[in-house]
């Protein structure tokens, strides 16, 4: 399956990733070759076959319902870039 | 031409764990910002999700309540998107294999009848984390306190066809999810939350028209308001000549109307796929049997015993039964004074009244079950009036005494049935009431009826209420018309 | 000192021959002397480290040492470090000071160990030769004209310079065999689900596994003995004992049946290295293994299959990093869209980027069942190729990767970078543990023998390992630069 400028850029925008528009050529080239190699699944006949998400088949494990975490908002902010009364600053969200 | 409505809701119940769904972190409400969000609840780097196995019951103890599939197998997907209340950049929720499969809800309208309301699904995910829009020199705040806090999405099929009975569909899950205990349900702090798929079609069509979906209707009376406005709009739109496009609107209850968030064509794509840090959530049989053992008499079966075995009306059985607490309350009392019609009037009229206006939950009863019932077996054998009654209950909700039998004794409300001191009392009164006996008298015999009760209002302040009323209307006759 | 393997550190630190604070302030130096060449760490923390070695050997003077108190060591940069940087070689992170230690972090903590700092690294370890840091590449001791491999290619340059004697990789694949194969160096993948994940900063989840990167099998063995585990914070750590390595490292292996993947002697295979891992094999013959040729006949699928579900997995993964909570945030942001698409412009390098991109399209709306569902399909199928060899053999051997280090700059085109991993990257698809083992040189720079094991088997794994290098020195050779520069 080709990919053209106009997937690029709606991966981009779905990524929220600024490309430019040199950026966005490069981009195409590479991510169509590396999705070229990519096809080569489609010669492979999977009917029927499971998809398999883990390597183990194993199942979730359950954690008891406890409160096991304190609150440490102040050594988890210092490595935030915005930050006051304890709440972390985003620009303006319109709803 | 004639429209039909139909509407299907997606309800989303904050589930009633101590931690979060997937991080140890509390779940009480109106903490500080950012105090209860732990390393996961941020989605910091290299943190992973464990399962909470509560949110897990609670959420299989709602599929057995709705009669559904609980799947063996279940998966948690990654539904992806960017919002900054959403800190891993995916919300973690259950897309294609959903713990609660099919499954249906009684719903019990105004006029008693009931209807079968059909459920998709319903499936476990994370809630996200709050934006304050307060001006932080015109930034927005983000608190993630709430992010990670279990929901469970319940969605109905479109099968309701009018605002009534999707309100009546919201209350059902109501009763059931506070039934079970397995949420608050408390509405105004987002414990339970709604959206609303509406669409109109000419009645008779066989296809669904357009939906618009109506984001955040928060209360009962929202869900009733937002609909009607919304399906006058589409009917308008569509007589006008439009047509409906497929939305997400969001419901404004300051204005009472609807409005558009975003269409379908910019529609995200959240690339839905498997959360390859958590695994299929297999249940077993024996865990499944164990649940269904723990499970309480749910409402519909309430409802149902209350109507047939203790012969309430549909409507006293429908609210009663409506609230695990109320239906609990109205039990105690039943069984304490046998009578199930004074039983459901007392708990509906008198505690109800007296709960609302000073806004406590039955749960918070000053007056116990136990008091109330002892209370209205005191009428029932007699022992007081329904005048008296209502000052015993005042008394005992005021914390004026243990027992109806002390507020009885202490304020000597036992009604007076000798008929020898209520003879006495009418003479006294006939005897102080000259004018009133000579205008009866002069009456036309049809008119005396009326009269009477003056007299009676007189003999009652003479025993200081506890007469009893029926003995003191009977003598009252006798002896007034022995006077003709 | 610095010639010794761990195991050996560890005996002379019992003997009282040095103590851990000269022995950490011996490597210190060599780092201080040889890092600006190799450029193998991101962050070095000789004072923290000073005080640990000062503890270890407080411990040890009060009896309350393990096997490995004192023993320095270094750690990717993509383990989570209370209180240190921890970059995953990003620019995204490059002001991130972890909050917490990773799981493996704590462990090796408990176990006394002492920690240099943290080593350089491909950004978010996506790449094969650490040409994809945002600290600039590392280079391959053995010539410093090579890369080291990658993506945990400082913690494998660091060990075969002798600046440290044994470092953890974390390897979604190939990310630690490889690189231990470029340097010369062993280097262990355990089973997906063996080693917690906690704390170390997901690539792709179903991929990722930790694992210990030192001069010999037996060092291997001591750490994996260590950061093996159960672990309550990671769901995909599997609730199973852990053997002691050590104890079957001598094992006899007669009668060890051995398969070599006719798909793993194919076209591309330097011929050299091709000679080098067949002269092994025939040690292991001398040892009393029988061999015989298998097939894997889905392995060529595996790169195809691993650059959908990884990219899918990462794009998801790395959505994380938006400038809000942590991490690089753009200057002066108009709108919410501008900080995100600017942060994360700012932030990731070139290959992340792709991947980021790769991921959100295959995963997108008419995209996701030829890609996504179909990669799935085939991981099963290359899993299945596994199982069914292991039916029939009890290890499989074969090159770690098809040549030995390529120069700098070398591969361009991001396609001929990635076909590099084409005998690593089906293991992690199917969790198997892998362990590459130094068994040659060709023109001058390492080979490394991988050797497989079906799901647990890393005692067998060692053990096969070990015996190699009881008959053979390979893992004993250093580059010329261990004594040279440092």
């Amino acid at each position: 399956m080709a990919i053209e400028d106009s997937h690029v850029r709606r991966a981009a925008h779905l990524a929220r990733l600024a490309i430019s528009d040199d950026q966005a050529s490069g981009f195409v080239d590479d991510l169509s070759r590396i999705l070229e190699m990519v096809d080569q699944l489609q010669s492979i006949d999977t009917e029927g076959v499971m998809p398999l998400s883990h390597p183990l088949d194993a199942t979730q494990r359950l954690r008891a319902d406890e409160v096991t975490e304190s609150n440490q908002r102040d050594t988890f902010q210092r490595c935030a870039p915005a930050v006051e009364n304890g709440l972390y600053l985003v620009p303006r969200v319109v709803e | 031409m004639q429209w039909e409505t139909v509407i299907g809701l997606e309800v989303h119940v904050q589930l009633a764990t101590r931690s979060k769904i997937f991080s140890g972190a509390s779940t009480a409400f109106g903490a500080e910002p950012n105090t209860q969000a732990c390393a996961v609840d941020l989605g910091l780097p290299g943190v992973l999700p464990v399962l909470n196995e509560q949110a897990v019951a609670m959420a299989v103890q709602f599929g057995l309540a709705v009669h559904s599939d609980i799947a063996e197998v279940s998966v948690f997907d990654r539904k992806n998107y960017f919002y900054p209340d959403l800190p891993k950049g995916y919300q973690t929720s259950q897309m294609y294999h959903p713990i609660v499969g099919p499954g249906e809800v009684e719903i019990t309208l105004e006029d008693g009848s009931t209807k079968h309301i059909r459920i998709h699904h319903a499936h476990l995910e994370e809630d996200a984390g709050k934006s304050l829009h307060e001006d932080f020199h015109g930034m927005t705040g983000i608190d993630l306190n709430r992010a990670g806090t279990p929901l469970l999405e319940i969605v109905s099929e479109p099968d309701m066809r009018n605002a009534k009975e999707a309100a009546a569909y919201l209350k059902a899950i109501h009763s059931i999810v506070t039934y079970l205990g397995i949420s608050d349900g408390n509405m105004a702090e987002g414990s339970m939350r709604c959206d609303v798929n509406v669409s109109v079609r000419p009645k008779g069509q066989e296809a669904f028209g357009t939906r618009a979906e109506i984001k955040n209707v928060n209360s009962f009376r929202f869900v009733e308001r937002a609909i009607a406005f919304e399906v006058e709009r589409q009917i308008e739109l569509i007589e006008d000549g439009g047509s409906v496009v497929q939305e997400t609107r969001l419901f404004d209850p300051d204005r009472d109307e609807t409005r558009s968030m975003r269409t379908k064509e910019e529609a995200n794509d959240y690339r839905y796929f498997p959360c390859p840090d958590l695994l299929p959530v297999v249940l077993d049989q024996a865990y499944l049997d164990h649940l269904r053992g723990q499970l309480p008499e749910l409402p519909a079966d309430k409802r149902a015993r209350f109507q047939n075995e203790l012969g309430l009306s549909a409507y006293d059985a429908n609210v009663i039964s409506a609230s695990r607490d109320m239906a609990e309350f109205f039990e105690s009392v039943h069984n304490v004074c046998g009578d199930a019609k004074q039983s459901a009037n007392w708990v509906q009229g008198e505690l109800s009244g007296a709960l609302n206006r000073e806004n406590l939950s039955i749960a918070n009863s000053p007056i116990s079950a136990r008091q109330l019932g002892e209370l209205i077996s005191r009428v029932l054998d007699d022992t007081i009036n329904g005048k008296a009654a209502k000052e015993v209950f005042q008394a005992l909700w005021n914390g004026q005494g243990e027992s109806a039998d002390e507020v009885i004794d202490a304020k000597g409300l036992k009604q007076v049935t000798d008929t020898g001191a209520i003879e006495a009392m009418i003479d006294q009164v006939i005897a102080d009431s000259p004018a009133q006996v000579a205008q009866y008298r002069d009456s036309e015999p049809d008119k005396r009826g009326k009269m009477i009760g003056y007299f009676v209002g007189q003999v009652m302040k003479a025993s200081r209420g506890t007469a009893n009323p029926q003995q003191v209307n009977g003598l009252l006759k006798e002896k007034l018309d022995a006077l003709l | 000192m610095y010639e010794k393997t761990l195991t050996q550190l560890a005996a002379a630190l019992k003997s009282g021959e040095f103590s851990s604070r000269e022995l950490t302030a011996h490597y210190l130096q060599r780092i201080e002397k040889a890092d600006g060449k190799l450029n193998s760490f991101i962050s070095v923390t000789a004072e923290q480290a000073l005080k640990q070695a000062e503890i270890a050997d407080n411990d040890r003077a009060a009896g309350k040492a393990g096997l490995l108190t004192g023993i320095p060591l270094a750690l990717k940069d993509i383990f989570c470090t209370k209180d240190v940087k921890t970059s995953c070689g990003s620019k995204m992170l490059d002001n991130f000071i972890a909050p917490y230690n990773a799981t493996v972090v704590e462990k090796l903590n408990a176990a006394g160990t002492i920690s240099l700092g943290k080593t350089n690294m491909d950004e978010f370890a996506m790449g094969s030769s650490n040409e994809n840091s945002y600290y600039g590449p590392v280079k391959n001791p053995w010539d410093l004209k090579a890369v080291p491999g990658g993506s945990s290619g400082g913690s494998a340059a660091a060990v075969a310079a002798g600046l440290v004697p044994a470092a953890m990789g974390t390897d979604t694949g190939g990310s630690i065999r490889q690189p231990a194969a470029f340097c010369g160096i062993t280097g262990l993948k355990p089973t997906y689900g063996r080693v917690s994940r906690f704390g170390i900063i997901a690539y792709a989840s179903s991929l990722d596994q930790a694992g210990p990167m030192a001069r010999s099998a037996e060092d291997c063995a001591h750490l994996l003995g260590i950061i093996a585990g159960h672990d309550g914070r990671d769901s995909t750590s599997v609730a199973r004992g852990v053997p002691d390595y050590v104890e079957n490292l001598n094992a006899p292996l007669s009668g060890l049946k051995i398969g070599l993947p006719k798909e793993y002697f194919g076209d591309g295979l330097d011929p050299e290295v091709e000679k080098a891992v067949r002269e092994a094999v025939k040690v292991y013959e001398s040892l009393g293994a029988t061999v015989r040729d298998v097939s894997l006949p889905h392995t060529h699928y595996a790169i195809p299959a691993y650059y959908v579900i990884a990219p899918a997995e990462a794009s998801s993964n790395l959505s994380r990093y938006d400038g809000v909570r942590f991490g690089h945030r753009c200057e002066n942001p108009s709108d919410l869209i501008d900080l995100y698409t600017r942060s994360r412009a700012e932030g990731f390098g070139e290959e992340v980027k792709r991947r980021i991109l790769i991921g959100t399209h295959t995963l997108s709306e008419g995209f996701f069942d030829a890609y996504y569902t179909k990669a799935q399909q085939v991981r099963r199928l290359i899993r299945q190729d596994f199982l069914d060899a292991f039916e029939d053999v009890d290890v499989l051997m074969g090159p770690a990767s098809p040549t030995p280090a390529f120069d700098l700059g070398a591969k361009k085109d991001p396609v001929s970078m990635y076909l590099q991993d084409i005998y690593t990257i089906a293991i992690n698809l199917a969790g198997i543990p892998g362990i590459s083992v130094p068994a040659g040189l060709a023109g001058g720079r390492p080979v490394g023998l991988q050797i497989l094991g079906t799901h647990f088997a890393e005692a067998q794994l060692l053990n096969v390992a070990h015996q190699f290098q009881q008959a053979t020195d390979w893992h004993l050779q250093r580059p010329a630069f261990a004594e040279e520069y440092a």
